[in-house]
């Protein structure tokens, strides 16, 4: 792992370092005098030669330092921690709609196989499937936002402000992002519980007279949910990316939107800094998700042993 | 000179005969093919609304009396009538004319970015399947480069290299290289341990002639599968980079970016969002159901097999 984010780091920042555009410039505006420009390239470290400026970056990441943001002027960790919050709270709200929906029907879909209900779900999760979020998101926004008027179009309220406050703007981003979620982990948990409901020790604990409820919920879903774990892990990258285009829909103030607009603003510290978190998540999460296997699946503790 | 007449002995070979035979034989092959492909009901579905928009993309740009960019403010935000079939979008412009010129650009986009992560994934997975030194520093790299969330890295290289239509393409083949060549590689590493392929060492074939004439064909067919997939995600990450404002630059149509423009007049005009975003969902679903059948005709291990006992 830790060469991988060795790679992640080197091309985060020599790749934001060849965005053209000076941030000196950028920060004084067009009226400055070069000489002024120059002087505030020193002080930023920006004369520095490009490898040195890497070098210095790389040893403040291994001191926890990320470096400053220099167009809000504040240290990145901090412009990050206070643009977490409606990421976080969409992703998690997104991921747990999207389970909630997504496993009873796909257990419900392997155990009616063939039959209509399982096409009919198979369908609204193809379907589901095709729907990019922020598409989906400006949908939701035009009959629930702009046609009903049942919830507000856009905008963020943060939690602090009361739950209800702020999950009714976090209501319809919540789905449109947890809807293509849903409709993997359905079909992944469908094709995951087929598999092992052809199994023989399925046909025996049947045989055995066991309530269908018990064998499908404690056989048979235990073991499909390894593979439905893995979905949930390898995902996340693609709900962080759906939520950076589902925030700016919805105008959330969150990381998407500080990325973005650091982009415009040159700010290469923040921009590093937030994308190289980004990806140690990932990372640090499928990690987690490799670990969890053993706790889900004692046979998988027994190989490592 | 005493040999000669030993060789004219042996029994003459009808070469004509084995090659019309070889001929038949491949004839029947494909005729085969074709019919299962056919008898496949999501590669018959999804190639027809792929057809469709195809041919909208064609056909749409001739019937529309519109141009794309014709700038018409007294009419500004009309819905849907005859004269503007889709109505018309903020500056007055015919909607049906920008989405039928955005269905070329979309596609196009998706076409070569599917195109170009095939190619190079194919060679990155090969050449890293077999030589150990390389799979080290390419699958490192696509490890890292997987690590991002596909959108930051999009637009990190779109602030790189500027907005316009390739590099659009190249920001895209960029971030989906990986997922190709991680699936080429897996089959690659496969077929490597094959019996045939170290019967081939054996009898002295080189390197090059093992991974081209026996290693992709057989790695080909999960790799067509992913690509349909991949066309599929470029079109949603080029709507999603122009619905950003760094992917296709203004006044050009793309579906992304009527989206965009869709999205400041939500409250009065719901035809900028829902025609637009038809398109897309039939584009990306149409590829979809595609890239399910091929993946049940080319891969019979798949999904298909398993639902089917």
């Amino acid at each position: 792992m830790i060469p991988v984010l060795l790679i992640v780091a080197t091309i985060v920042f020599f790749l934001i370092h060849l965005i053209p555009g000076d941030p000196a410039a950028v920060i004084l505006g067009p009226e400055a005098t070069p000489e002024e420009v120059e002087k505030l390239r020193e002080e930023l470290g920006l004369n520095l030669p490009l490898y040195s400026q890497f070098f210095y970056w790389l040893i403040g990441i291994f001191q926890g330092d990320l470096g400053d943001s220099i167009y809000m002027n504040k240290p990145v960790l901090q412009a990050f921690v206070e643009h977490i919050g409606p990421t976080l709270s969409l992703a998690l709200l997104a991921q747990a709609i999207s389970i909630i929906i997504a496993i009873p029907i796909g257990v419900l879909a392997a155990k009616k196989q063939g039959t209509f209900v399982d096409h009919l779900f198979m369908l609204i999760a193809m379907f589901g499937m095709s729907l990019p979020s922020f598409l989906f998101g400006l949908l939701l926004m035009l009959v629930f936002g702009v046609h009903l008027q049942w919830l507000p179009a856009a905008g963020y309220q943060p939690l602090g402000a009361g739950i209800w406050e702020h999950l009714k703007y976090m209501i319809l981003p919540a789905f449109a992002l947890g809807m293509i979620q849903a409709a993997v982990i359905a079909r992944m948990t469908r094709s995951s519980m087929l598999d092992i409901l052809s199994m023989n020790y399925i046909k025996a604990a049947k045989a055995k007279g066991l309530k269908e409820r018990v064998v499908i919920y404690k056989h048979a879903f235990r073991n499909a949910f390894i593979p439905i774990l893995t979905i949930l892990g390898e995902t996340f990258g693609s709900l962080i990316t759906g939520a950076v285009v589902t925030e700016t829909v919805f105008n959330l103030p969150g990381i998407g939107q500080l990325v973005v607009n650091s982009i415009v603003r040159r700010d290469y510290a923040v921009i590093q800094g937030t994308i190289l978190i980004m990806a140690t998540t990932y990372l640090v999460l499928n990690l987690i998700i490799d670990l969890l296997y053993g706790v889900v699946d004692p046979r998988v503790r027994l190989n490592r042993k | 000179m005493e040999m000669k007449p030993s060789i004219q002995m042996e029994p003459k070979i009808d070469y004509d005969h084995f090659t019309s035979i070889r001929n038949q034989l491949k004839k029947e092959q494909r005729s085969l093919f074709i019919k299962r492909f056919l008898s496949n009901r999501s590669v018959v579905i999804g190639g027809s609304i792929l057809l469709v928009l195809i041919i909208f993309a064609i056909v749409g740009p001739m019937v529309s009396k519109y141009t794309p960019l014709e700038i018409d403010p007294v009419n500004r935000l009309q819905g849907p009538s005859a004269e503007h079939w889709f109505g018309t979008d903020n500056f007055g412009r015919d909607l049906f004319s920008r989405i039928a010129h955005g269905a070329q650009v979309s596609l196009g986009v998706g076409l070569s970015v599917a195109f170009l992560t095939a190619v190079i994934g194919l060679f990155v997975g090969l050449y890293a399947a077999y030589y150990s030194i390389l799979d080290h520093i390419f699958m490192r790299i696509c490890d890292a480069l997987m690590a991002f969330p596909d959108i930051l890295l999009a637009v990190a290289i779109m602030a790189v290299l500027g907005p316009r239509p390739v590099n659009v393409i190249i920001a895209v083949t960029i971030v989906k290289i990986p997922v190709v060549a991680r699936i080429v590689r897996s089959s690659a590493l496969v077929v490597k341990e094959q019996t045939y392929i170290e019967a081939m060492k054996a009898l002295g074939a080189s390197s090059w002639r093992i991974i081209w004439f026996h290693t992709v064909p057989n790695a080909l067919s999960p790799m067509i599968v992913q690509v349909t997939y991949i066309f599929a995600i470029a079109i949603i990450l080029e709507a999603s980079l122009s619905f950003l404002g760094v992917g296709i630059p203004a006044p050009n149509p793309s579906w992304g970016n009527i989206l965009y423009d869709g999205k400041t007049v939500i409250y009065s005009a719901w035809w900028m969002t829902v025609f637009p975003g038809l398109f897309i969902i039939l584009a990306v679903l149409g590829l979809n159901i595609f890239g399910d059948g091929l993946r049940d005709l080319l891969d019979p291990k798949s999904h298909k097999a398993i639902n089917k006992q």
